[in-house]
């Protein structure tokens, strides 16, 4: 990122990380946390400890990192290097982000950027109208579909978690993750000392991967002695139930259809139920225990909007809830051929040209890569 | 309070309980060595003689004398750790669990008898801290305890999007719930037979010590390794040709490994032989199966180096060089 945008952002962020001290705190258990963060055109810094807000508003002030992590893991000594840090547990994270879910709507606000004369367009081209090089970048903007469809992952996803692994709603925290996605954090001890490989079985278990016919009751042989399972059972057994007999007046027939087609074409039938019923988290995210993860309160410089939690999902906009950077005006070079919608006002499209924007929306176009401060 | 009979002790004489039995009994050990309790000394001989070869030892306990089968297993023991050798004790102790898993299984079976239940829940409560409880006729277990023990199986049915889950519980039959804690239990009594102490070997024992020593020899003989091959997977082969207990996971890893470099199931199937519960059919049809020619037809890929690191069965050297998975080995040096 060139200087100026450099200095234009962080001035943004350096006033919302001193004023907006009521948002950002370090979590439960801070001194067991390692706590990292990165500064613009800079690597990452890791292994910190950071013991209460205090601490962590001085360092906020003082760095102005462009992006904030804490672990999810607790250590001893959580400052010693990785091998030394004497890993004591971790919680449970998911993250759900809207780029993961294949949803048409990408097409239509997806920004593609010559790699080198960085003019943007909303539609891929073999080369560059302007210069003819054939790299493209691409950044992704806001879209309130892209959200609801993530809404509706962390739905799904709270509904596992609560009924089939007996996780309590006051455990589970919802968080925007500060760009196209939600963060979810599950402070339960039961759950605690899982290591990588049982947080592989269990993300595969909220995702509905692996499964196999036999476990719904169809057989590979013998498929009269078939049954499958019924409304009333819970977890995914009573999940496949609903979705296949929908109410119990059908159950009988259904069932019948279902043995007569056999083992393949239910095991084809279990692929196509994951796609909409298995929740789409990222499972790296989930698998890794050492993970440091975008600290709550602090800005993501991929949009210049905050991770913030949700306390109602349905009613959040993260477009007004999550973007609280100043409003004071600021010049920039913009070029950002789709439109934009923040606290509720329109900005764009603009063709490369020099603007006034609230300094919100020129931070955010800068961040995305959409316009350079001049 | 739960009141463990000698039945049980029979049944489950690693038990803490087996130790103040027969210290209620008065007995000591230079009496044992007496000439009188040869036939204990003789049974404990066999039972490890039949758990070296990777068979379970036989109880009749409706027959049989009770006493001579917690003695018997106490002596022998005493005879592992006079003769001081690893790979008996280790394959001792995955024959008695297995011993006891059958009787786990059959107790815990008996589900519908509430006095029987209590002593198996009691000892996988107490040996592995895990709480089994009884919905029904089934076996509950918490996701977080199973997800620990289940994820060292390869089997897709152990996979918990294929089990029954509700409410924080996963639900198991007899079975599977002492299946569940089989290594665990192995490692117990080896465990358990690692801290006794023995200050010096009682006369009447020495004979059938030395035969132990012989015994093991046996199991020593190394065969040929290719330098070719990465570290774990030497270590593997290592183990087993030693007829030391290799776990599933690192048998996993040799039969996925060695598919991959094109032997067959048939060239494979030998590197087993001395595992310490060795089944040629179990063998066979689990190597069909990782190849693919039997089952679902998933020819199954060989583990990357984080997995196995994870599962403690990465034993890297300079020569791995990066790599992430084990077949990659050597090509990298190749390349330079």
């Amino acid at each position: 990122m060139n200087e100026k945008n450099t200095l234009l952002i962080e001035s943004a962020f350096k006033e919302y990380y001193f004023n907006r001290f009521d948002l950002i705190h370090v979590p439960k258990r801070a001194t067991e946390r390692e706590f990292g963060y990165q500064k613009f055109n800079s690597g990452m810094t890791r292994h910190l400890v950071i013991k209460n807000d205090k601490e962590l508003h001085l360092l906020l002030m003082k760095e102005v990192p462009s992006d904030v992590y804490c672990s999810n893991a607790y250590y001893a000594f959580p400052n010693l290097p990785m091998s030394e840090k004497d890993w004591k547990g971790a919680d449970l994270i998911f993250d759900i982000d809207a780029k993961d879910l294949a949803l048409p709507c990408r097409k239509d606000h997806t920004i593609f950027k010559c790699s080198s004369c960085n003019s943007s367009v909303i539609e891929l081209q073999s080369q560059c109208s302007k210069c003819g090089s054939t790299k493209f970048e691409t950044a992704s903007v806001m879209c309130k579909n892209c959200i609801s469809e993530s809404k509706l992952e962390v739905t799904k996803l709270v509904d596992i978690l609560t009924s089939d692994l007996n996780i309590k709603k006051d455990e589970i925290e919802v968080y925007f993750s500060g760009n196209e996605g939600f963060h979810i954090r599950v402070t339960n001890s039961d759950y605690e000392p899982l290591g990588s490989q049982e947080r592989a079985d269990l993300v595969d278990y909220i995702m509905f991967n692996g499964a196999i016919p036999e476990s719904f009751g169809i057989k590979r042989q013998n498929n009269s002695k078939s049954s499958l399972p019924t409304l009333e059972e819970k977890g995914w057994r009573g999940r496949i139930a609903h979705k296949l007999f929908t109410s119990k007046s059908k159950t009988s027939k259904i069932t019948k259809e279902i043995i007569s087609s056999g083992y393949t074409a239910f095991q084809v039938q279990l692929e196509e139920i994951k796609k909409t019923m298995g929740v789409r988290v990222d499972p790296k995210v989930t698998m890794d225990i050492h993970r440091i993860f975008r600290l709550e309160g602090s800005i993501n410089s991929k949009s210049g909007l905050s991770k913030i939690q949700c306390d109602n999902l349905d009613s959040f906009d993260p477009f007004s809830e999550a973007c609280l950077l100043g409003d004071d005006n600021v010049q920039i070079l913009a070029d950002c051929p789709l439109q934009i919608k923040l606290k509720n006002k329109k900005f764009g499209p603009y063709k490369n040209e020099v603007v006034s924007l609230p300094k919100y929306a020129a931070v955010y176009m800068l961040c995305k890569g959409l316009g350079n401060a001049i | 309070m739960l009141k463990i009979g000698i039945k049980d002790l029979a049944k489950y004489p690693f038990l803490t309980e087996a130790g103040e039995y027969l210290a209620n009994t008065g007995l000591s050990l230079e009496q044992l060595s007496h000439p009188d309790w040869k036939p204990i000394v003789e049974k404990a001989y066999g039972r490890i003689v039949v758990a070296s070869s990777g068979q379970i030892y036989g109880s009749d306990l409706e027959s049989l004398d009770n006493d001579s089968e917690l003695l018997s297993f106490i002596v022998a023991i005493i005879l592992l750790k006079s003769a001081g050798i690893a790979t008996l004790i280790r394959r001792f102790s995955l024959a008695e669990a297995r011993r006891s898993e059958r009787f786990l299984q059959q107790d815990l079976w008996a589900s519908r008898d509430k006095k029987n239940l209590e002593l198996p829940l009691k000892i996988i409560q107490d040996l592995f801290a895990v709480t089994v409880s009884i919905d029904n006729d089934e076996f509950v277990i918490k996701v977080p305890d199973y997800l620990q023990r289940a994820v060292h199986f390869h089997e897709k049915e152990w996979k918990l999007v294929n089990r029954r889950v509700a409410n924080g519980f996963v639900y198991l039959s007899a079975h599977e719930t002492v299946r569940l804690i089989r290594a665990e239990l192995g490692e117990y009594i080896n465990g358990k037979i690692q801290s006794v102490n023995i200050q010096s070997i009682p006369q009447g024992f020495k004979q059938r010590v030395e035969d132990l020593v012989i015994l093991a020899k046996k199991f020593s003989d190394t065969t040929y390794v290719s330098s070719e091959y990465p570290p774990c997977v030497k270590h593997g082969i290592e183990v087993l040709e030693k007829g030391e207990n290799l776990p599933h996971s690192g048998r996993f890893l040799l039969a996925t490994y060695l598919l991959s470099k094109g032997q067959t199931v048939d060239q494979i199937a030998p590197l087993f032989k001395n595992a310490p519960d060795y089944n040629e059919r179990t063998t066979k049809y689990q190597l069909e199966h990782i190849s693919g020619s039997s089952g679902s037809g998933t020819k199954y890929q060989c583990p990357s180096c984080e997995k196995l690191r994870s599962e403690s069965l990465c034993f890297a050297t300079s020569d791995c060089d990066g790599i992430i998975n084990p077949i990659q080995f050597g090509k990298k040096r190749k390349n330079k």
